[in-house]
């Protein structure tokens, strides 16, 4: 990332963004401690959906930390993205129980539904299919989230239609400023 | 609110609720709402509104109480009667039960025998009030004694004498390296410092635990009240709650049980008019695994990486802002309370040989009851899945059992009477771990588990030591080699070699037990690994053995010239 001079302009053009306030309520909570950066980067990522160039730079100036140390968190931990996410989130639980239970066979209908890979975007900026390590939802094992809402002791056959329907109710994958 | 006041309170709150002619408890954990709990409780609310001319009744959202797989669970309870709990509920049968109950005729459909083993057989110290109370009502907890552990320690105890007490009980800690607690929190007390820190290690990374989870969805003010006596044994005044990032739901419940407590005076300065300060803060975790490990836990506090750094020094000493910080899991401090309610004596006497206490243990995979259960230590594996679990579905034979997640291993069906504690496991393994235990048939691979471990391992390595971050892609790809048929028997022994390599060398917990899982399934199902190898099959049936061994090649293509198959496949 290269570092930018904060002109007048790019700061005016943020005032009355509320995703923008939102973050810098959040700083101003944790009163600009450089510890508090996980926590707004959440929050930051809950309310744009994902971790632009200049927002980072913007958390970086207001923490007082080098961009290299926060674009270093950013990659390193698995919850953020620096690339806008599709419209809808489809998750595939693969921890163990779903993975004995045939949650790697899922993954594969889907991939082969939708033409991408786990982590990707469908062109069209629709669905992000991903996978998790463990949803901690074992017993409904396998599982798949839906933006929300989960879909509990799937079966590979017929699974793409499904998914489908449930993501034609699901109104949208983010709850600004969650 | 002094410890008077408390005490009025709880005897009015308890007072309340024995008067109370009908309280249902509807199950709105994870599972449950996933299996439509929602609804069920909106369906209750309605049918108590019908009747609330007549006779109140309490409708309530509990957390987990335990058979998942049966969810959404409801449970009636009524004064002079026993609970009823009835699984599997509609909107639709949940109000005509509850409307049979307020008319004195209860229905028996989908109610769970009193005596079922999966509850019978359990014994709930810890997870006593999971699935008994709203985790979002205060009230609650302090009418199920909570925070009465609190008052005695402030007002009748030294901090040596919660630490002592601790020891005595003999609790371990249970996120699975089973170090003593009384110890660990007697280290903090000694140590030197201005400032001190209480950590509760909520990141319950492995795959298949979900212990961590339904505790702090269930009970969080049990967790509070056990890190505030820590706080309060150990001299530290600040505590933080590292919840895992997957949890939403986990980490918006504590950080609402710790503004509850806070504004009753149960947190925060001046503790119940004592002169004890404790502060917690909620710490929200964001993907990685390595972050269980405690060093890499304290730096992702801080706001960094988190990447471990070499012990020692261990953080009793130089722990967050290098200053004296003590770690435990969530489970270790949800021990605390009944420790200093009832005497260490009562943790004391459950258990085996040096592992004291109950432990909880996720039970899932194949099994037909998945799960939250509590068993005391040293109970027998084949108790857990047959007795508690039900059995295998189908009549499939039980082959495996993995506990401790990546960092663990498999119990083969030979050690189904092994008991339950840490010694023992270690002695087959495996581990005791944070508490995951994922029942396997005989149609799980071991090869494949093993390689599904071993590609989490690799992905969640930090890359800070050469040999996590090389061995696991190397241990990952000879593991691939074996399952899709091109393995040798030589690259066996090279796996071999480099398991005790990594385990010798690694910086931290994760890359020094990432071997575990091919080293435990190698001890007991190195047949299957030969029969993948040497006869190019796969027992379970698992495995596409698509490829042969690259020295091979020539012979293979030979063959298939000779059988006039020069089809080019799997070339």
């Amino acid at each position: 990332m290269e570092a930018r001079p904060v002109l007048p302009d790019a700061i005016t053009a943020h005032v009355d963004d509320p995703r923008r306030r939102l973050v810098d309520q959040t700083l101003k909570r944790f009163q600009y401690r450089p510890d508090a950066l996980i926590e707004v980067l959440h929050v930051a990522q809950g309310a744009y959906g994902f971790l632009g160039e200049e927002l980072l730079s913007h958390i970086a100036c207001q923490l007082n930390i080098p961009e290299s140390q926060i674009l270093g968190v950013a990659t390193f931990y698995h919850a953020f993205a620096l690339r806008p996410r599709g419209e809808h989130c489809c998750i595939v639980c693969t921890g163990t129980a779903c993975y004995v239970k045939g949650g790697g066979e899922i993954v594969k209908a889907l991939e082969a539904a939708y033409g991408i890979q786990a982590g990707q975007t469908t062109p069209d900026g629709r669905v992000s299919l991903g996978t998790a390590r463990c949803l901690g939802t074992c017993s409904q094992a396998p599982l798949l989230m839906i933006d929300n809402t989960a879909l509990g002791h799937e079966v590979v056959e017929g699974i793409a239609g499904r998914v489908a329907a449930a993501l034609g109710k699901s109104s949208s994958g983010r709850e600004p400023g969650s | 609110m002094n410890q008077q006041r408390l005490q009025e309170r709880v005897r009015q709150l308890r007072e309340q609720q024995s008067t109370n002619p009908c309280r249902v408890l509807v199950c709105c954990s994870s599972p449950c709402l996933s299996a439509g709990a929602g609804a069920v409780k909106s369906a209750l609310e309605a049918v108590a509104a019908e009747h609330s001319g007549r006779v109140s009744v309490e409708v309530t959202a509990t957390g987990c109480l335990g058979p998942c797989s049966r969810g959404p669970l409801v449970t009636v309870r009524r004064p002079g009667h026993a609970d009823a709990v009835y699984e599997r509920m509609t909107p639709e049968l949940a109000g005509k039960i509850l409307a049979g109950h307020l008319t004195e005729t209860p229905p028996a459909d989908n109610l769970l025998p009193a005596d079922l083993p999966f509850l019978a057989r359990q014994t709930r110290i810890v997870l006593e009030n999971c699935g008994r109370i709203d985790p979002e009502n205060l009230d609650h907890y302090l009418a199920a004694d909570g925070y009465a552990a609190l008052a005695r320690a402030l007002h009748d105890f030294s901090p040596e004498g919660v630490c002592a007490a601790v020891e005595q009980s003999g609790l371990r800690g249970r996120g699975g390296g089973g170090y003593p607690t009384g110890l660990k929190w007697q280290l903090l007390r000694k140590a030197a410092g201005q400032r001190k820190f209480v950590v509760a290690n909520g990141d319950e990374g492995d795959p298949g635990a979900f212990m961590d989870r339904a505790l702090m969805e269930s009970d969080p003010h049990r967790i509070i009240e056990g890190m505030a006596i820590a706080g309060y044994a150990t001299g530290a005044a600040q505590g933080y709650v590292y919840v895992r990032g997957e949890y939403p739901m986990a980490a918006r419940r504590m950080h609402k049980a710790i503004r509850d407590a806070e504004r009753a005076g149960l947190l925060g300065m001046r503790i119940l008019d004592s002169p004890f300060s404790f502060r917690i803060d909620v710490r929200l975790g964001a993907g990685a695994f390595v972050c269980g490990e405690e060093t890499a836990l304290m730096a992702s506090i801080m706001g960094r990486r988190g990447q471990p750094v070499p012990r020692p020094p261990y953080p009793a000493e130089h722990g967050l802002w290098g200053e004296p910080t003590v770690i435990n899991n969530v489970e270790t401090f949800g021990n605390i309370p009944p420790i200093i309610r009832n005497g260490p004596e009562q943790l004391a006497a459950i258990g085996t040989g040096r592992s004291r206490g109950t432990k909880i243990f996720a039970l899932c995979g194949e099994v037909i009851e998945n799960g939250l259960i509590e068993v005391p230590m040293g109970t027998t594996l084949r108790e857990i899945v047959f007795a508690i679990g039900g059995g295998i579905p189908g009549g499939a034979a039980f082959k495996a059992a993995q506990t401790g997640g990546p960092s663990g291993g498999c119990i083969a069906a030979q050690h189904l009477d092994a008991s339950m504690d840490y010694e023992n496991l270690q002695a087959l393994g495996s581990i005791m771990g944070s508490g995951g235990l994922i029942i396997m048939s005989e149609k799980t691979c071991m090869v494949d588990v093993a390689r599904f471990f071993m590609d989490f391992c690799m992905d969640e390595s930090c890359g800070k030591c050469s040999p996590c971050r090389a061995g696991t892609v190397q241990m990952y790809r000879f593991l691939d080699r074996v399952s899709n048929g091109s393995a040798t028997e030589r690259g066996l022994v090279h796996l071999e070699e480099l398991c005790r390599l990594m385990k010798e060398t690694s910086l931290c917990g994760l890359g020094a037990s990432a071997p575990n899982p091919v080293l435990s399934t190698l001890r007991y199902f190195r047949d299957e690994y030969l029969a993948h190898i040497r006869e190019h099959r796969c027992p379970a049936g698992v495995c596409r053995m698509t490829e042969v061994p690259v020295t091979l090649l020539a012979d293979e293509l030979m063959q298939r010239i000779a059988a006039g198959r020069l089809d080019g496949e799997a070339f």
